[in-house]
């Protein structure tokens, strides 16, 4: 997080860290599945580990090295990850996410490459010193027959706050579930359509308009 | 700023001032509407039985006019006339793809698509002039509209053919096509089609069309009974005739082959009047609704098929569920992939074998939309199928 962001302590501290792992972001080799059925880890009752973790698969008619270039170019994630502002790549795949958080205010997260398969996997995690601890992987496979590619989202974050940041974030609609598949989906819709579909029928009524202008 | 039918609550729709449509994405169009109608759906909205409208939300979704103008990934052309399908469809995902393209993955904005995914268990593609459940795009009762993937969607019209002859390429006759469609009409078959509204209008000349050697149209309207009739089917007036015993008769003792439900003021789209509200459900239209459904179960024979471009959003109790499986009953529903059929049935207006204007009973103003809406809902036999014209004196 940016040494520059005074953060009280107090409810305020959770509102704005909760914000700011909303973007989500965590790391996980908890991400396959433990016990004796095959489902995802997320997709338990009650999920392996002590940190929170969601995660989301989409299918997207695109082949895997188109979806697995752009990604590699965390620049481009703010295109559909609706509160990241910006992500500026340093040296060495370290990259620096500007989060937008509640009240206008936004917080940064130092992370680098912790792994990296062409075309398969790309995974992150926050730098050793970062306030908020956070991982994420994105994982591309290739669906049946002519369905493009299956890409898999899983993040995990120790919630700073425990269950209280988590209803705090749910209070501001960052909750982190939700927000992951929101990203992941416009993901889809940039991919497939080129655009991100809004039905606002002026500019101004964009939800992209309606952030800026508060 | 343009003029535009906006819904302000139950029964309460009036002509306002809004803010003029903007190109906002890389494959919008901006269309100026020459004609538009309103929908039997639409009077779901009317009703105040549809969840997630807004007042101020601009409707319908039966509409063509004018290419104004074009975003940088449209393929349209300023000036080109073309008609828009009420689906709104990317072209691109799983589903479009495979010609399923009212159930495309990507024309409803991802905000909107949880309520839909959480009742369905997967969300709902857009529609235009509907329900935020269903996106919340500004519809084309207007005199202007934003069009999303207009390489996609809208189909361009030659100079030729008027208005009238091509509006319903929008909605209403390829809900009309795919109901008889999904009824798979062979040569020999008997089809009963319940509700004479427009789309079951378009359902009896459709399975004519393809060769039914026989359509029954069940309503209780003499107007819309006598459109049937024109159109070549036997009719069956449900006040006066005992309707399962007469398409016994009328089938040789077999039972109809397919049965198709066009019944009531939903046509397509989706009643949700008793999605929250399990008692109303009970005692109110939704239950009516379903008794048609119903009632064309028993009457179709075994092996027979069942066609529901009625769709019903909630549920439904006392569902005949044994007749369904003990007669071995293909059903098939759905909205309709608008965009699958635009192609082929203007072929089919161009070259005669289908008409589209014998059911229009009036054509306003925009002006005089609320009054259409009016007379839509409470002038059933006479008003059949109402057009509003934005450029037309009032």
């Amino acid at each position: 997080m940016s040494q520059n962001l005074k953060i009280g302590a107090g409810l305020g501290g959770v509102v704005l860290t909760a914000g700011a792992i909303a973007f989500g972001a965590l790391l996980s080799n908890r991400h396959h599945n433990r016990g004796y059925d095959d489902a995802a880890n997320h997709t338990k009752r009650q999920p392996e580990g002590d940190n929170a973790q969601v995660g989301r698969s989409v299918t997207i008619r695109k082949p895997r090295a188109e979806l697995f270039a752009f990604w590699s170019d965390f620049s481009n994630l703010p295109q559909f990850m609706e509160n990241v502002e910006a992500i500026e790549a340093g040296a060495d795949g370290a990259s620096t996410w500007r989060i937008k958080a509640p009240a206008g205010q936004t917080v940064e997260v130092k992370t680098e490459i912790a792994s990296k398969k062409q075309d398969e996997l790309i995974a992150w995690r926050s730098v050793e010193d970062s306030e908020i601890k956070t991982s994420g992987e994105v994982r591309f496979e290739e669906a049946p027959g002519e369905r493009g590619t299956r890409v898999s989202l899983i993040m995990d974050y120790d919630p700073p706050a425990g269950t209280l940041g988590r209803v705090v974030a749910k209070l501001f609609l960052r909750e982190p579930q939700v927000q992951a598949r929101h990203d992941l989906k416009r993901f889809k819709m940039l991919m497939e359509t080129g655009e991100i579909a809004t039905s606002a029928r002026t500019r101004d009524e964009t939800r992209a308009a309606k952030q800026e202008n508060g | 700023m343009m003029r535009a039918l906006t819904w302000h609550g139950t029964k309460d729709v009036r002509v306002d001032t809004v803010s003029d449509p903007e190109i906002i994405n890389p494959r919008d169009a901006i269309i100026k509407i020459t004609s538009t109608a309103i929908c039997g759906s639409d009077l779901h909205l009317y009703d105040g039985v549809i969840p997630g409208v807004v007042p101020g939300d601009v409707l319908g979704h039966e509409f063509m006019g004018e290419v104004v103008e074009t975003g940088s990934a449209s393929d349209l052309k300023k000036g080109q006339r073309v008609v828009v399908p009420f689906t709104i469809s990317c072209g691109g995902c799983f589903h479009c793809k495979q010609q399923q393209y009212s159930a495309c993955d990507n024309s409803n904005p991802v905000e909107k698509q949880d309520m839909s995914a959480t009742l369905y268990g997967q969300p709902m593609a857009a529609l235009f002039g509907y329900s935020h459940l269903t996106g919340g795009y500004s519809g084309g009762q207007a005199e202007y509209a934003r069009v999303p993937f207009s390489d996609v969607g809208p189909i361009v019209i030659p100079d030729h053919l008027e208005d009238d002859q091509v509006l319903f390429l929008s909605d209403i006759l390829p809900t009309g096509w795919m109901a008889a469609e999904n009824a798979d009409i062979q040569p020999d078959d008997t089809v009963a089609v319940w509700g004479c509204g427009p789309v079951g209008l378009f359902a009896i000349q459709s399975a004519i069309v393809m060769g039914a050697s026989k359509v029954i149209a069940i309503d209780h309207y003499p107007n819309r009974l006598a459109l049937a009739k024109e159109l070549g089917a036997e009719i069956i007036d449900f006040r006066e005739t005992d309707v399962r015993e007469a398409l016994m008769e009328m089938s040789g003792g077999i039972g109809v082959d397919a049965v198709i439900d066009a019944v009531g003021m939903e046509s397509h789209g989706f009643a949700i009047d008793n999605m929250f509200d399990v008692v109303k459900q009970k005692v109110g239209m939704g239950a009516d609704r379903a008794s048609a459904l119903k009632q064309a179960i028993l009457a179709v024979r075994f092996g027979g098929k069942v066609s529901i471009p009625s769709v019903y959003g909630g549920m439904t109790d006392k569902w005949p569920l044994g007749a369904m499986m003990e007669k071995g009953l293909q059903i098939r529903g759905g909205q309709t992939h608008v965009q699958k059929y635009t192609k082929l049935l203007l072929e089919k207006i161009e070259d005669g074998t289908l008409d589209t204007t014998f059911l229009i009973s009036h054509r306003l103003p925009l002006e005089q939309a609320a009054e259409g809406y009016r007379n839509f809902k409470e002038q059933q036999n006479e008003w059949t199928k109402v057009i509003l014209k934005p450029e037309m004196e009032n």
